[in-house]
Formats: structure tokens, sequence, C-alpha cells
């Protein structure tokens, strides 16, 4: 079968994931930093060796622990933050480097070039030294090169976190063209791009899958803490009552979408810009643990609950740690559903 | 960086300290006979045998060198460490030392010697055991110079270059040693200027036979007994050869300072 299938266990970094990418899929693979996903990136690319398990690339077994075909036999692409092109080389003689491995010279090569830098927009960037471009040209070009040898895997190792926040939506512009019919793994740290370009998202949490999904399910209904916190929701879990959840906190919210049967352990989730903080008002009560800074708003953490405020809301009630508060959410605002698997 | 206004004063005194005796040893030229002194056959020879043999020592070092600065800089073992520090040996060593060990390696009765005396090669005081004294003394300044540029270049681009289908061979040739390129020239230019000083070394393992091992370190060291004048003259064409082959890249890497 066409595509990857990893199962990559490595132990001196404490990690063992499974990860399967269809022929014509685009998996993102999301998790805090140190959660293993470039350790992933860096085997299937054969970076570095497996202890255990396998990864096959288009149904050849590339690494079993034991024997590892070494990267140049693999048929990888590998794009990671930095665009790495060398410096003692012009665009055109970068993006030509695959074929020319691949043992192409000459006009095909060059044709090879061409068609690879026409699909990221940078045919123009041909002539000029890698030196001469800026964030977002120089990451086209290094996608142009990995596609010029035509990789059985891309392998897209936070493709855009090191750049402005224009050359960010080029890149991805770039990349959605790139992905097309393409096998391809997608670590990332932001949710446009994994809405953009991923059909599937699997959450990694110290070198382990901790939720998998498709992109509407991890991003809309998470089953993980840092799933969650990836698309801003708070999380909460509890049990199915016939209007909303019971939480395991303590109290109730109301919910219109909940149609889990009463007593089943569920998970809901709401926007803490949707939360309502007040002394002694409606909804569920907590403790204020911390108040802090966030994004223009004073974000309270009471309890599992979480609530945004704005700074007046939050200098007029003026919250502190160790403060009794209530919560409410609206129950159109919060969505309640059993955990996926 | 402001520098402390003192220190121009042991700066300039370093400077005077090398500067001085080479241009005393210039106001000593005898002007006049200057051009016949320098080209007498005796001269012509020893700096004809010296370009020759600092040039084959220096291309023995790079074909030797090289690969001995690139698994230096990419292997990681212990033993490298050590391999390193032995093969480096000659930087620190007397090169008189130097001679006596390759005197006794190579020597008739040294193990290597032995073997090849058995199939007819003698290279102990002959021109070749000046081109092997001089490889000796000289490879290590091409290991440490190539080795510092490999060693800072890193091994990014050899990651992407082997994700891109390149084999180990089409990496070294196509990313790694352009890559080196600066690092590279330095240390051959270092290798030949040690080469063609190369004294110690050579006067123990090859001897001193006109036009076969005597070098223009040792035709002036030689003269200097009977013809001061003629010692002074070549010692000039030495300094004058040392600085065309050193000037050329130590004043562009000064002009360009060093960023990575």
């Amino acid at each position: 079968m066409s595509g990857l299938r990893a199962h990559v266990v490595l132990r001196d970094r404490d990690v063992d994931v499974m990860l399967e990418v269809g022929p014509d899929e685009c998996v993102a693979v999301i998790g805090p930093n140190g959660a293993g996903k470039s350790s992933v990136v860096e085997a299937v690319a054969g970076l570095v060796h497996l202890d255990a398990g396998t990864v096959s690339i288009d149904g050849r077994r590339v690494d079993d622990g034991r024997h590892h075909v070494p990267s140049h036999r693999r048929r990888v692409g590998l794009v990671g933050q930095r665009p790495d092109l060398f410096p003692h080389l012009s665009v055109a003689a970068n993006v030509a480097y695959g074929p020319r491995a691949a043992g192409v010279h000459g006009r095909e090569a060059r044709l090879r070039s061409d068609a690879a830098l026409a699909v990221v927009d940078a045919v123009a960037l041909a002539p000029r030294d890698p030196g001469s471009l800026s964030g977002g040209q120089a990451q086209r070009v290094a996608i142009a090169r990995a596609l010029a040898a035509d990789p059985a895997v891309l392998l897209l190792d936070e493709p855009t976190s090191a750049l402005d926040v224009e050359a960010r939506e080029q890149v991805r512009a770039a990349l959605a063209t790139a992905i097309t019919g393409r096998p391809t793994v997608l670590v990332t740290h932001d949710p446009i791009e994994v809405v953009a370009l991923a059909s599937r998202v699997v959450v990694l949490e110290h070198g382990r899958v901790v939720e998998t999904g498709t992109t509407a399910e991890v991003l809309g209904r998470p089953t993980s803490a840092f799933g969650a916190a990836f698309s801003g929701l708070a999380l909460v879990p509890g049990t199915a009552t016939t209007t909303g959840i019971a939480l395991a906190g303590g109290g109730e919210l109301a919910s219109e979408t909940g149609t889990e049967p009463p007593g089943r352990p569920v998970l809901a989730v709401y926007h803490p810009t949707a939360a309502v903080v007040t002394r002694d008002g409606a909804g569920v009560a907590r403790r204020v643990r911390a108040v802090e800074p966030r994004d223009g708003l004073v974000r309270v953490r009471a309890g599992e609950l979480v609530a945004d405020v704005t700074v007046a809301q939050a200098a007029r009630l003026g919250l502190a740690s160790g403060d009794a508060v209530r919560i409410a959410v609206r129950p159109d605002e919060v969505d309640v559903y059993a955990p996926r698997r | 960086m402001r520098i402390p206004w003192w220190l121009p004063v042991p700066a300039v005194l370093g400077g005077l300290f090398v500067v001085v005796p080479v241009l005393a040893m210039v106001g000593r030229v005898q002007w006049g006979s200057f051009a016949a002194l320098v080209t007498s056959p005796a001269s012509l020879t020893a700096l004809g045998l010296s370009l020759g043999t600092a040039a084959a020592a220096t291309g023995i070092a790079f074909v030797l060198g090289l690969p001995l600065a690139v698994v230096f800089s990419r292997v990681r073992s212990r033993w490298v460490g050590v391999a390193r520090a032995v093969v480096l040996l000659p930087l620190v060593l007397p090169p008189v030392v130097g001679g006596l060990a390759l005197l006794a390696a190579f020597g008739r009765l040294g193990p290597l010697g032995g073997f090849l005396d058995a199939h007819g090669v003698r290279i102990a005081f002959t021109t070749a055991a000046v081109v092997v004294a001089q490889t000796f003394v000289a490879m290590p300044f091409l290991v440490t110079s190539v080795e510092g540029a490999l060693r800072s270049s890193g091994d990014r681009y050899e990651r992407v270059a082997a994700t891109l289908g390149a084999g180990p061979t089409r990496v070294l040739l196509t990313v790694t040693l352009p890559r080196a390129l600066p690092g590279i020239a330095s240390g051959l230019v270092l290798c030949l200027a040690r080469a063609l000083g190369e004294f110690g070394a050579t006067l123990t393992f090859a001897g001193s036979l006109q036009g076969v091992t005597r070098t223009l370190p040792l035709e002036i060291y030689l003269q200097r007994e009977v013809d001061p004048d003629t010692a002074i003259a070549l010692a000039l064409v030495l300094v004058v050869v040392a600085v065309v082959v050193i000037g050329a890249t130590s004043v562009r890497s000064g002009l360009r300072p060093v960023t990575t």
C-alpha cells in the first residue's frame, strides 16, 4: 500500500508512536514542545534509527529496529523550520539537486526544477542566490527542492513557524498545492495551518499518541488537554445528564447538543470567552486557582474551569487566587459529546 | 569592541618583534651581487628542489589529510579523539624528533623501510625522503584548518542532501567540501608554507645532498658558514616566497571578519 505506516519506538527519547498516512492524505502532528513530534519525523526520514517498531514507505520496510535503510534511499522529502538552502548553489541548482542525485542531468533536471518551482510560484527566483531571498521565498524554494526529488512521503516539520505573518500565508498557499496527491506529515503549532492543509490530526504528549481524529473532530471536539488548548477551548470531563453534563468537579452545565444517554462518561467544551464569572450569580461554584493575562483579556482558572473576562470585568470583580466565584456558560455555547475510541 | 588605551603598546611591540629582524636581514642584502648569488647553479637547484618537494608534500597532505579532517569532524567516537591527538603530534614535536621517527620507520632496519628495501625501494636520504619529511611535518596544518572549517559549518546541509537522495560520496563532494573550500584553501597555503620552510626533519631523515635533498633552508644554513652574503640573499628569496604564499589568503581573510 502506498503512503506511510510507522511505529516509531525511540527508547532514549521515550517515544512510542503509531502513525499512518494514506496515499492522498495530510496528517497533522501536534503536541507540546518535547512531545516527540520532530523525533517521529526524524525517524521516518532516517536521521535517527528506530530501537523497535517499523517504518514502511510505499509498502517498503525502511526500518525495523535492526536494519536501517539510509535516508538517501528512502524517498522522503523533508522541509524544516529553516529552509537550509545550499548557500553555494543557485536556487535552480538547489532545486535540481534531488533530480541530479537520482541521475537525471542537464535539460531533464532543469525541467523538473522548473516544474517544482512553478508549484510554489517561484519560477522567477531560479537564477537567484539563496542569500538574496526573503524568509518566505527561501522556504518556498525549500519546498520546491523537496518536491523535485519526487518523494514518496513529504515531511513538513514546522514549515512556517520561523516566518512572519505575511510570509506564512504565502508558504501555506504553496504547501496547499505541493501536498496534493502526496502523503504528508505536517508537524505544526499553527491551527490555521492544520485547518488549511490537514485532513487528520494526531496529538502527541510525552512521546505517546493521546488523541487522533479528523481535523473537524480534534479541533471541534477534542478529547485531550493539548487538543483542546490547541483550538483555544476549555475541556471538562463529566457525566451525561438529560440537560447537559454533570461535571466531575461538581455542578452542572446545560447544553443544547447533548445526545448521549444520561450516566455515560462524556466531555464538554466551550470557549472561555463564553463563560460568565460572577461573585454570587448563577452557575457552578469554584475557587479561583489563578488569574493571568491572555491576549488582552484576563484568564481566570477556577477549579477545572476556565473563563476569559475583560480587564474591566476582572477589575470590577477584584479577583484573586482563593476567591469563591460562580461560573456560568450559555447552553448553546456548551458542546457535550462522548470521547472517541 | 573598544580596545583599552594601553593595548596598542604591546601589540606594536609584538609586531616590531617580527618585522625588525626581517627588515634587518633585508638591510644586509648585497643588492649589487644579489642577482648573481640567487641565480647561481647551487641556489637555483636548491630553490627548484624546495618548490618541487613542497608542492608534492602539499599534494600528498591534501590526498591523505582531507579524509582525516572529514573523519575527525564527522565521526563520533572516543578513538577519534585519541587518533587526532597522535596525528597532530608533529605540530608540537621538534622537527628533529620527527626526522628520527621517520628514520626509525623508513630506515633500512625500520618496519616500513625493511619491507620497501626488500622490494628495491629506498626512501631514506633520497628526494622522496624530503617529501615524506615535509608531509609529516606540514600535514597537521592542513588537517586542523580543514577540520575547523568542517566543524563550524555543521551537518544540517548534509542531512538535507541525504533526504534529497544523495549518497555519502555525493554529499561529500557536492555539499561538505564546497562548504569547506575557504578552510581547505587556507589549509593548503599553511601546509605549503610549512613544507617550504622544513629543515630539521629533512636534515635528519634525508640528509643534505646537493641536488637530491638539499632544499633552500638547508642550502641557506650551509652557505651561512662559507658565504653569508649568499645565505642572506637566499633567505630573502624564501621570505618573498612565504609572503606571496601567505599574503593572498591572510590579507583577504583580514578584510572580512569571520562570521558563523
